[in-house]
Parts: structure tokens; sequence; C-alpha cells
């Protein structure tokens, strides 16, 4: 109960000597990126690894944070951060209302759901082309928190670092709560959980809100960061690339969800090289470490190293 | 007092009558058994009173209070729990957090408190974590205190549902064939630990095969056959009834 | 008004037979061994990639379009053989994303081969469109619907009238009760996988006149196709059918009437509006889990 976390420490002194190694901004961008993949799948594995529902749209809610903080701000002069708050609630809001019907369906159907409602997204932002910029997307004004303008990747990753260690502490701390554990145990038995009082309806919507909350959240920042937006953020392969995260780092693991998100944030990198090869080399990696490596990376591991003591 | 009521219980699955007009009543503090052959409807009559199938006709009235139609999660706030025939067992979770899961609607469960850690809340589980280890000791368990479910033997798997189960504090005890599969010594055990659970003041309701068992444990007796009450009584009263022995052997006998 | 109708209806219905088929791909595999091929749409895309490089090279359109079919096969039985069998007994999120790296796959090797442009042949029958009540039918879609239809009906037959066939339907609905019948299961699987495809194909073949093909076309037809498997239930034939009929004419009076642009996203709210009221589509199974 009372165990520190030890990852966490790893993680945050990670987080501290990383900008010391970091040779140049090219370097601190992936960081960045890898730590805003991070945080998106921690929540998107709470609902997929922890409570075993799947969701194949949940680059729709990037999508909604992400505009709202392009549209917002240039058309209506919102301040940014009034601007994310209301993609945040927006996004939450879509959710809470569409969960309840979707969460009557399970298996395929749900995956088909998701997958309609992250598609039904991506064609309204490209095709809303007076609010959107359609296509070709549009520009994001920068983000400035207290007075202070967030500029270059270094700052940004003065931004990113802690939210993605805090948000690594607070999934730890809800995995290891009652809501947590209720989570997990509708995964395991939703008959079972019913019967000793938990509200699975409920539960589901929960979770499916929140990871849709911090994907928007998340959505927000990037369109700052980047300081663009096109409709891609919101597209069916963006789903997959998240989901595919949790995969491979492991379903039902904080720490798999941060591996799984550095790991297939640096691929594309890596491929860069291998010109015009990378969707095959992606497609083959998630194939390969699906059949070898169902359970993901990080549990794999941890199973290894605990039979070798 | 009557701890529970079942009046004219109904269930149609399509045209076929899964359960007929069934009534009866379970006195408080009580072990009481649901007997019948293979497909009497004992199951789906505990699944009706429980939450998970919604009755064609009849009423359920907890402590007077009529729960017809409440759905299960609401139900074990009234204080009902039950085990499964089919072991429902959280696989991807250890011995104790099955357990703790059914002490979930006496702790915290707020979203935001979990993800900040409160100390209150943090405290409360701490708490419940203690009551479950006591659980586990309660029902013969010491042994798996820090087993994950997965890799405990089905003999005590049963016995963790019924933990689990306890753990929910319930007024009324639904148990679904606890003995099925194990060997005489473990049914043996169980046996004892249901009389244990009884005298601890839980009205116990039991379905089970093992006729020594229930001859031996039972207050009361339901016979059901094709869905419809046979007949309900002591099991001396019951053991002695030709109608039953005949539902249980064939006409013909 | 009523000719106009029409003419949305005949482009409904010609697209609607391409989902069907996709939709019956989807079936084929789901039945077989409970995977919801994701990579389903490469087959459609691969049908008409391949009539087209086959045609460069020289082949007559005949020998083109049976090697369009039999390439894809082939590699539907590399599919289930090199990914799906090594993964048996993983749950349905695994599976989803085998299946989808897969599709990636497909997709990268076309595209580094064949480019990113468009590429298209000529239609069977020339262009030489049929007027009926006022509303162009175009010969291709005569072929894409008298095709499909036959295809549905030599399905329906394998599936009712031949041994063969009998024993991949009984697979579907007991594998351990078919495998102690006698049941080659494994091969059950192969011939599932190699028709999905080859069903695919066909479709993507008879669309490329119409529609064009390239590398990517392959995703919003599988998805399309499958919604139209979900619409009519997952795993029920006739179903897939009419999802497909269904989803296609949809589109094309959305396209027609509401807005050309938002044609893509009819299909994906109709799904919403049939797993709402019909939460297991309109012909699925009803299934409750015995506790």
């Amino acid at each position: 109960m009372r165990r520190p976390h030890p990852g966490l420490l790893v993680l945050g002194a990670i987080l501290l000597v990383l900008p010391l190694l970091l040779p140049n901004a090219f370097y601190f961008d992936i960081v960045n990126r890898m730590a805003i993949n991070a945080i998106v799948v921690l929540g998107l594995n709470l609902l997929i690894g922890f409570a075993g529902q799947i969701s194949l749209g949940h680059a729709g809610f990037f999508g909604i944070g992400a505009y709202a903080s392009a549209i917002l701000p240039t058309h209506y002069g919102w301040p940014p951060v009034a601007a994310m708050g209301a993609g945040a609630a927006g996004a939450a809001l879509l959710a809470s209302v569409i969960a309840p019907p979707i969460f009557r369906l399970s298996g395929h159907y749900l995956a088909m759901a998701t997958l309609g409602l992250g598609v039904v997204i991506s064609i309204v932002l490209k095709n809303e082309t007076a609010f959107t910029g359609g296509p070709d997307g549009m520009p994001v004004p920068p983000l400035s928190l207290f007075g202070l303008e967030i500029f270059g990747e270094r700052q940004w990753y003065g931004l990113f670092a802690p939210v993605l260690l805090f948000s690594v502490w607070a999934c730890q701390n809800l995995i290891d709560s009652p809501f947590g554990r209720a989570l997990r145990a509708l995964h395991g038995s939703e008959v079972a959980s019913q019967v000793v009082g938990v509200d699975v309806a409920r539960y589901k919507v929960a979770v499916f809100v929140l990871s849709a909350f911090i994907a928007s959240i998340m959505g927000s920042l990037t369109a700052h960061y980047v300081g663009f937006v096109t409709p891609n953020v919101a597209d069916f392969l963006h789903s997959i690339e998240l989901v595919t995260m949790v995969v491979v780092g492991g379903m039902a693991s904080v720490y798999g969800s941060v591996v799984g998100a550095v790991l297939l944030t640096a691929l594309p990198q890596a491929l860069a090289t291998f010109e015009g090869w990378e969707t095959v080399v992606f497609g083959a990696v998630l194939m390969l470490s699906m059949i070898f490596m169902p359970k993901g990376l990080v549990p794999t591991l941890a199973a290894r190293l605990g039979k070798g003591r | 007092m009557a701890r529970l009521e079942v009046r004219n219980l109904t269930k149609a699955f399509g045209g076929v009558l899964a359960v007929e007009d069934v009534s009866f009543t379970v006195e408080t503090g009580i072990v009481y058994s649901v007997i019948g052959p293979n497909g009497a409807g004992k199951t789906t009559l505990f699944n009706l009173i429980t939450g998970l199938l919604a009755p064609s006709v009849g009423e359920v009235r907890l402590d007077d209070q009529v729960v017809t139609g409440l759905a299960p999660h609401q139900l074990a706030a009234k204080g009902m729990a039950r085990t499964f025939q089919n072991l429902q067992i959280c696989m991807n979770m250890t011995a104790v957090e099955n357990v703790m899961v059914g002490g979930h609607l006496s702790v915290d469960r707020n979203l935001f408190r979990s993800m900040l850690h409160f100390p209150s809340l943090r405290r409360a589980d701490v708490v419940l974590r203690d009551r479950a280890t006591e659980l586990m000791a309660y029902v013969g368990l010491d042994a798996y205190l820090q087993s994950e479910a997965s890799a405990m033997p089905y003999g005590a798997l049963k016995r963790l549902e019924i933990a689990r189960a306890l753990a929910a504090k319930p007024r009324i005890l639904f148990l679904d064939e606890p003995a099925a599969g194990l060997n005489p010594r473990e049914t043996a055990e169980i046996d004892r630990l249901i009389r244990k659970i009884a005298d601890g003041g839980v009205t116990v309701v039991l379905v089970e095969h093992d006729m020594k068992m229930v001859m031996n444990i039972s207050d009361r007796i339901l016979v059901l056959n094709s869905g419809k009450k046979l007949t309900e009584g002591s099991a001396s009263e019951v053991r002695g009834n030709p109608d039953v022995i005949a539902a249980y052997l064939g006409k013909a006998a | 008004m009523l000719s106009q109708f029409l003419q949305f209806m005949f482009s409904g219905v010609t697209i609607g037979a391409t989902y069907a088929l996709a939709a019956l791909g989807f079936t084929l595999i789901y039945n077989a061994s409970n995977v919801i091929n994701f990579a389903q749409g490469e087959f459609i895309m691969l049908g008409g990639m391949l009539t087209v490089f086959f045609l460069k090279s020289g082949l007559p359109m005949p020998a083109a379009i049976v090697l369009a079919i039999a390439v894809p096969a082939v590699v539907g039985i590399l599919l289930e053989k090199l990914a799906i069998e090594p993964a048996k007994g993983a749950d349905t999120v695994s599976l989803i994303i085998i299946t989808i790296g897969a599709s990636l796959v497909l997709r990268g090797i076309v595209q580094i081969w064949r480019g990113k442009g468009p590429a298209v042949f000529p239609a069977f029958s020339g262009n030489e469109p049929i007027i009926i009540g006022g509303a162009a039918l175009a010969p291709q879609s005569l072929w894409v619907i008298g095709t499909s239809g036959v295809i549905v009906l030599a399905l329906w037959l394998f599936f009712n009238r031949t041994v063969a066939g009998k024993a991949i339907l009984a697979t579907s609905v007991d594998p351990l009760a078919a495998q102690l019948a006698g049941i080659n299961t494994q091969w059950v699987l192969l011939v599932s996988f190699a028709l999905s495809a080859a069903v695919g194909a066909i479709g993507g073949i008879l669309l490329t006149p119409i529609t064009m093909t390239s590398y990517d076309v392959g995703i919003m037809l599988g998805l399309k196709g499958f919604v139209a498997a979900v619409v009519g239930g997952l795993g029920a034939g006739h179903g897939a059918v009419a999802g497909g009929l269904l989803v296609g004419i949809i589109e094309a009076l959305t396209a027609g009437y509401i807005s050309s642009a938002y044609k893509d996203a009819a299909p994906f709210l109709l799904i919403f509006v049939v797993l709402f009221f019909m939460p297991r589509g309109m012909f699925g199974a009803k299934k409750t889990e015995r506790v």
C-alpha cells in the first residue's frame, strides 16, 4: 500500500537528466511528442487495458481539443486557456452523452461504434472549411500561461515533462484505489462486480469521459505546440496509432503506456532512413509484437524478470 | 420476521416458462435450500431474485420492501450478495483484491480523490484490505493471501467467491452450488463454513446438488421441478415426499 | 424529380453491391474464426490495382481478372497462416491490431510498388448509358450488380448445398464439435480467408472502372463494408447483403439530397442509429451468457 512508486522516481530522474543529454531542438521535439502520446495513451489504457473496453475513435477527442484551441482564439478571440477548457468540456460532454448507449454494446460492436464516432468527427473537421480550413488545416496561436508565452521546444519540454509525471502518478493512484479496483473487476467479471455493488455502466462511462477529457487537453496543447493543426490529428490512423501504443507497451500497465508511446513515436523517426517503407515496417512491427508478445512489452518483461528471481 | 418473500415469480424465455408461479418465504437467520433436478430452474430463480434477470411476473420483497426489477448493484446496496455456479472470479487481480471488490460500497469511490491520493480515501482502503484479509482467513484461505487469483486451485476459488460476497456485508447470501466439483473433504469444509456464516446472522439461500450436505445443513428446503414449486418443508418432510423421489428418479420409479 | 431519385438509387445500389461483397468477406472470416479482418479493404484495393497491373503487362482482360482474384486469395491464405494462426487464443483487441498491421503492410507495399497516383481501366462493356425512367445507368453498374448477385447466389448454394460449405457452417457454430465430427477446421479457416479475399477482390475489380482505384482506397471501402456487416448483424450472410445495399443507398441519397461532402459520414451515423435500436444489427443472432 504505502510502497513508494520506484517507477515514478526513475521516470522523474530520467525527465530531469534528459535536458542535459539532448543535443538540440530536434531531439527535444521528439521527446515532447513522446510525452504527448504517453499522456493520451495513459488515459486510453485506463479504458482499454484496465476496464477492458476498446475505443477505435479516440483521435476524435484529440481533434476536438486541437480544433477548439485553433478555432476559438482565431475566430472568436478567446484566450487559449479558456479555449482549451471549452474543448475539454465539449469532449467530455460528447463522451458522456454518447457513452451510455455505446457501452450497452460489447466487443466488435463497441469497436465499430467508437470507430464511427472518430470517423464522423474527422469528416466534420475536414468539411467545415469556413471554421477549420478544411483538409489543409489552420494555424494555431501560441499558448501563454500566466502572461508568459511558451516558446520553443525546450520551454515546452518544461511543461510536458511535469504533466507526464503528474499523469503517471495520478493513474497509479487511480488503479490502486477502490475506483480503479472496480474498473479492473468489471474487466475480469462484469456480473461478479455488479452483484457486489459496482454500477458497471457508470464506471465505464466515467472512465470513457476521463480518457476523452485527457485526449482533448493533450490535443489542445499539441495544437499550440505545433502551431498548426490538420484534420489528420483526428483520423482513424491516429486512433489506431494510439491503440497500438497501448497494446505494444502493455495493456493494464501504466509504464507500458509510457514505453509504448516512446517506442512507437521513435519508430517513424528511425524509419525515416528507409524512405517509403515506413508504412510497411510500422505494420510489420504491429503484427509481430502482437503475435509474439500479446501481453505487451512491459508486462512480458516483468514476467520474465519475475521468473528469473 | 421474513427476510425474503418471493411471490408468484415467473420467467418466460420466448414461449418456455423457466420459472412458473413460484412463491416462498425465507425467515431471517436460517439456511434455506433450493433443490431440484437439472433444468428445474434453480439458477434462473437466483438470477431473478438477485436482479440479473427481470421477472415476467411476480414480486420479490427484501425485509418487507419491494425490490423487484432493481439492478444487481442496487440490490447489493440493500444487502444481497451471491456466488455463482460457474466461477466469476476476476482473474486479472490478486485474491485479496477480489475480496476487496466485495467491500466496494463501503469505501470512497470518488474519481478525483482517487487520482489525487487523498489520505482519507487511502486510510479507508487500508481498513478494507485488513478486513479482506480477515475474511480470507475466515473462509480458510490464509495460504493464498499473496496469491494472484489466476494461480489458485478450483476449490480455493469457490471459497474466494464466498469471501468476496461476505465482504459486501450482506443480510442475505445466495450460494449457487458452492460444493459443485469439490471432493468430499472440501465439501465437508464448505458445509461447516455455511453453518458458520448462518450462525453469524447472515441468512443463507443455497442451491446445491449434494443431497447429504443439503439435508444436513438446511432449515427448510424448496423443491423445484420444471420451473414449478413441487413442495417445501423441513429436510425430513422433503425426504419422505414421494413426489420428490419421483421427480428425481422419473415417474416410473 | 423521380428520375433524380432513380439516379441516386442506381448509384446507391451499385456502390452498395460492392459494400455487400466487402461485408460478406467480413462475415466469412468472422464466422470461421471470430476475427474481424480489418485488412478486408486491402483485398478490394488489391483486386483493382492488380487488374490494372496485369492489363499493363499485356495480359488480356479475362486472364488479368483471374490473376487479380487469385493473388489476393493467396494473400488471404498467407494472412491466416502467418498472422492469425500463430496468435491463436489472443483476445479481440490483439486480433484487431494484427489485421490492422497486415493492412498497413499490404497498403505500404502497393504504395511503394505502384506509387500514390490513381489507376483505372476501361469499363467492361463501354460507357454508353442505358436510360431508365429518365435516369442513366452505366453498363458497368449492371456488371457490378449482376456479378454481386451471382456471387451471393453461389455462396448461398455453396453453404447450403455442398458438403464443404456445410462443414464451414458447422465449424462456425461449434469448432470443437465440428472437429470431433471429423471436419478439418484448419482447412475451413484457410478456405474462409481465401474466399473472403477473392470476394473482396472481385468487388474491387468491378468498381475500379467507375470510381478508379489507388493504394489507399481500402481503408474507407473496408470500413464501410464493416459498417454494412454490423448493420446487417455480424455473422449473418443475408444481413451482410442487406446491410451493404442499405449503406450504399443511404450514402448515395445523402450525397444527392444533403451534401456530397458528408456522404462518407452517413454510414457511420447509420451505425449509431442501428446499434442503439438493434444492438445486434438487423439480422444478428441473440446471445445470452450463462452464469
